[in-house]
């Protein structure tokens, strides 16, 4: 009986087609994550995942997903094909956003009520190291050759470059008010880093830590106070960047070669962060207050549809098989 | 023998000592300030519940150092914040012998009088941060240079109230205001709320304090009674508004009113710069960190003294100085804006240096909900629909 139950997930796998990828969504009040059909858009299923889940990532083989359950004080692991919890990950206290290395091992984790960083071994569940880091660590990214990991604190108003060899600061460039998130573009060259109180993302140059260029956005008939840069995507090719503008209800989409806004799309309420399939067909926004994920066709710069989900969607990953 | 080589080399090491203290080590920059709260003889407040606490506005305090010295480990910068107590009677004595120090970041929390009496003996000598004190004339009549107004005026407490009653549509107010001055002021500022945002005070009714009726024994069994015949035979009204900035009835009145209506203003649905359930724009955060460190729901004291000293800190972290001159310049120029978990930054009014804010409209468990409302536009920023604007102001420094 067993082995039929097993055997029937997988071959309903195999039956989809080949380029449907599942998408996990982080309800941060509901505290379960939905899971979605990136092809037919439909509600595959709602699994509960612990208290107040927010961030999530998935490894880079797509067999273990990562779910920062920030009021449990840890991340737990999940088979993404079961959403059964396989194990969970210590994290420090407050859990809020992480970033997996390129390699799928370690994963750094922002502590946001204890200013710290902490990196945990996915294999050894060991922490590796505690790094000291300003008020309120939110936003992590890290650099396409794994060597750098950027932690944002959102009080302190710092993006702090962290050296992953030897898990020390090596640069503090400072912001504008409350920086969320931190992308690198593909190469390397480009650091995006948003402020949603500054209401800019500033484009920093990995080499110099310099700023060189700072985005701010105008978006007629709403209020300058509701643009609050929070997520920010950038396709592979470096070319579009999009970025979540939080109570604004629209996501920017931005020339990622000249840096300059070229578009508003409306999406739903208080969106904050998204995340692209893997062809890069689709975007998914999460839009926290509206309780759904806003579809965008990324060639067509188009919103394709809403889906609802959960209760305040936070976080979203899209499976990368 | 090793061993031998590092003793000496110890040895040679300490003999060093004084001549590499000449070298130029990187040094930390030291910004002082100072808390100031005068404590004021009173009667216990009506509700057990707003019992004063020791560390009242300096836990606020506490928790900004603590968040200035985390970036400052980054900038090369420490924070000191001295926490002093006083009477009204030794205020005076208290802030010359911080002068003295040379510490020139001032917050006091103090009323109405005795900040207006510490600005003056202040002159240009520091800058005080007013974290309490909510009289419209210290912005207006009263105003001095050297002051910036942390705590929100009466004004934009009024006015973010009244905003909320007009969009609920009950623009027909019954105004029950104490019979102590600073009653009477906080009277005057709903009248000029209701004017500003075409509101109905139908009638005035001042609630007199003749000592008695506070809940202890059968205090409350004669509340009961003296409510309702209190407030009867008024004109028809939308909602009760209370004046009561001297805590002697206000929280009597929700649901003891002869008509059903509800209470707004020093009870019920009250205008607030901060509130315990705060939870959105990184609110839970700030919650947690303040009740960790001080094993209390946070008040509005101290969230105003943090917001203080985090000016200084956030001064002091972009401008890259501990230079009180140069921050002072910097807070008051149009380049300075802040965070404070209110949504969007906060920024000094240039008029009469009060900081912008958004105002909660809080009940005793929730933020119902938070001012400027969307209806109210303005040429410059939402948020100076609040308050006394730049072209009403009567503040000329």
């Amino acid at each position: 009986m067993k082995h039929l139950l097993v055997l029937a997930p997988a071959l309903a796998l195999l039956a989809e087609p080949a380029l449907a990828n599942r998408v996990f969504v982080t309800n941060e009040k509901g505290n379960d994550v939905t899971v979605l059909d990136s092809e037919t858009l439909e509600v595959l299923g709602n699994y509960p995942v612990g208290n107040r889940p927010r961030g999530i990532t998935i490894s880079p083989d797509g067999s273990e997903l990562y779910v920062c359950a920030s009021d449990d004080n840890l991340v737990r692991v999940f088979d993404p094909n079961t959403m059964e919890e396989m194990h969970t990950l210590p994290s420090g206290p407050d859990p809020e956003l992480f970033v997996l290395h390129p390699s799928g091992n370690p994963l750094y984790i922002a502590n946001e009520d204890d200013n710290l960083v902490t990196v945990v071994d996915v294999k050894t569940k060991q922490v590796l190291a505690e790094i000291p880091v300003g008020v309120e660590p939110e936003g992590m990214g890290v650099s396409p050759d794994g060597k750098i990991v950027i932690n944002t604190s959102e009080t302190t108003n710092m993006a702090h470059f962290i050296d992953t060899d030897t898990f020390e600061i090596v640069a503090n460039v400072l912001v504008d008010s409350r920086p969320r998130f931190a992308e690198y573009n593909h190469d390397g060259t480009k650091l995006y880093v948003s402020a949603e109180i500054g209401g800019t993302v500033s484009v920093i140059d990995p080499a110099t830590q310099e700023i060189i260029k700072k985005i701010t956005f105008e978006v007629p008939g709403v209020l300058p106070e509701a643009i609050q840069p929070v997520g920010v995507r950038v396709t592979n090719d470096g070319k579009k960047v999009f970025v979540a503008l939080g109570p604004s209800n629209r996501v920017a989409v931005i020339d990622g070669e000249t840096d300059e806004v070229k578009d508003y799309l409306l999406v739903g309420q208080r969106v904050w962060q998204m995340a692209f399939t893997p062809d890069e067909k689709y975007l998914f926004t999460t839009n926290g207050n509206s309780n759904d994920v806003s579809v965008i066709d990324v060639a067509a710069e188009e919103v394709v549809k809403s889906v609802p989900v959960g209760q305040q969607p936070w976080g979203v990953v899209v499976a990368p098989n | 023998m090793f061993k031998g080589i590092i003793g000496l080399l110890a040895g040679a090491a300490a003999l060093a000592g004084p001549v590499m203290a000449q070298q130029p080590q990187p040094e930390m920059q030291q910004i002082r300030a100072a808390v100031l709260r005068v404590d004021e003889e009173r009667l216990p407040p009506i509700s057990r519940l707003d019992l004063p606490v020791e560390d009242l506005g300096f836990a606020g305090a506490r928790l900004a150092i603590e968040d200035n010295d985390t970036t400052g480990r980054f900038m090369g910068q420490d924070f000191e914040a001295l926490e002093v107590t006083a009477t009204p009677e030794t205020a005076a004595a208290e802030l010359d012998k911080i002068l003295a120090e040379g510490i020139q970041f001032v917050v006091v929390l103090a009323d109405d009088a005795t900040t207006l009496a510490l600005a003056d003996q202040t002159g240009d000598r520091a800058m005080l941060l007013n974290a309490r004190a909510r009289a419209d004339s210290l912005r207006g009549v009263d105003c001095r240079f050297n002051t910036i107004h942390v705590a929100p005026s009466h004004a934009m407490l009024t006015d973010a109230l009244a905003q909320f009653l007009m969009w609920k549509n009950w623009p027909d107010w019954l105004l029950v205001h104490g019979s102590h001055p600073e009653d009477q002021v906080l009277a005057e500022a709903w009248r000029r709320s209701a004017a500003k945002f075409g509101a109905t005070i139908v009638e005035e009714r001042i609630f007199e304090d003749t000592g008695g009726a506070r809940s202890t024994d059968s205090g409350h069994v004669q509340v009961q009674a003296q409510m309702p015949v209190f407030t009867q035979r008024a004109p028809d009204y939308d909602v009760l508004i209370a004046a009561d900035e001297s805590d002697i009835f206000a929280p009597y009145l929700p649901y003891l009113t002869w008509d059903p209506r509800p209470v707004a203003g020093s009870a019920g649905l009250v205008p607030r710069s901060w509130h315990p359930a705060m939870e959105a724009w990184g609110g839970i955060q700030y919650q947690n960190r303040f009740e960790r460190l001080a094993n209390r729901p946070i008040r509005e004291e101290d969230y105003q003294a943090w917001l203080a000293l985090r000016i200084v800190g956030e001064a002091a972290t972009r401008t890259q100085s501990a230079d009180p001159a140069v921050l002072r310049e910097f807070i008051l120029s149009d380049q300075f804006d802040v965070a404070g978990f209110k949504g969007q930054k906060l920024t000094v009014r240039d008029w009469d240096h009060q900081v912008r804010q958004p105002i909660l409209l809080t009940t005793g468990v929730l933020t119902t909900s938070v001012s400027p409302q969307d209806q109210y536009l303005h040429q410059t920023s939402a948020l100076d629909t609040l308050g006394i604007d730049r072209p009403e102001t009567e503040c000329s420094f």
